[in-house]
């Protein structure tokens, strides 16, 4: 089964369509809570940072036997530095960032935490792609 | 606790929510940061928060939390209410801070996530 999302650049409100659409056929097909939790996380925490710091992406989750691989592409503007960007409290976020909750540099370390495996790739001025799966 | 416990300790309004007299919980945590919300290994708790938005909404959605408090007086916006009614979220509002409500909780026997 194939999920695909659009992610609108700054649209906070629409942010969280595809952790909840995720979620909902994670539910119908009886995946262990625990496991939805920390799906729907890293979903959610990888649809923040498409709305906070990029112009804009798609969201695509493949759910086949026992795996669910996501992947969030994104057109730009890349990182620069992408060990930096996933040490913890590392932030580039903008107040307006902050204000929503978000910004303290946890996201990307909490994407990892949550993911058996997690491959980011970025080329800056192009954009950043993030592959993770986490077996259900 | 029970939620109508803690809906009297804290003075609280219902801005959006059912089933408040059979639902139960056992411990809480207060932010105003989504994003260590979204580390938490603990589920059915109570949020205790000053951030009122439709990100609240959707993390305690993600989080598996089913009610969330909004310290002093912030109200839940007709945004939030809308996205509450799908996710089946129990919104509250008291006058007390995030200090307070914690306080007095606790003393009552509501227990902390750490
Ligand atoms: N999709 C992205 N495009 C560009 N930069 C990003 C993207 N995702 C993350 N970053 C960079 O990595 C940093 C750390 O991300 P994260 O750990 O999610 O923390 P936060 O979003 O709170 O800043 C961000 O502040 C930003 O500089
Ligand atoms: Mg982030």
């Amino acid at each position: 089964m194939k999920l695909v999302f659009e992610i609108a650049r700054g649209d906070f409100t629409a942010a969280g369509k595809a952790s909840s659409g995720i979620k909902k056929v994670l539910k119908q097909l009886l995946v262990d809570p625990k496991t939805i939790k920390r799906i729907v996380v890293a979903v959610y925490e990888a649809e923040v940072n498409v709305v906070a710091h990029s112009v804009g992406g798609t969201l695509t989750a493949n759910i086949s036997g026992n795996e669910i691989t996501v992947v969030v592409q994104d057109y730009g503007p890349g990182i620069s530095d992408i060990e930096q960007a996933m040490k913890v409290g590392f932030s580039t976020a903008s107040r307006k960032v902050r204000e929503m909750g978000f910004g303290a540099g946890m996201g990307l370390p909490n994407i990892k935490k949550n993911t058996d495996e997690l491959t980011i790739q970025s080329q800056p001025g192009k954009g950043t792609m993030l592959v993770f799966s986490i077996s259900i | 606790m029970r939620l109508t416990e803690i809906i009297r300790l804290t003075r609280a309004h219902l801005a959006i929510g059912s089933e408040i007299e059979v639902r139960d919980i056992q411990k809480a945590f207060s932010s105003d940061l989504m994003s260590d919300v979204l580390t938490l290994d603990t589920e059915h708790i109570l949020l205790i928060t000053g951030l009122a938005n439709v990100q609240l909404v959707r993390t305690a959605e993600m989080a598996d939390i089913e009610v969330v408090l909004l310290a002093r007086n912030k109200k839940a916006s007709p945004e939030m209410i809308e996205l509450a009614k799908e996710t089946g979220l129990v919104i509250l509002e008291t006058p007390y801070s995030i200090f307070r409500a914690s306080g007095i909780l606790y003393e009552n026997g509501l227990n902390p996530v750490y």
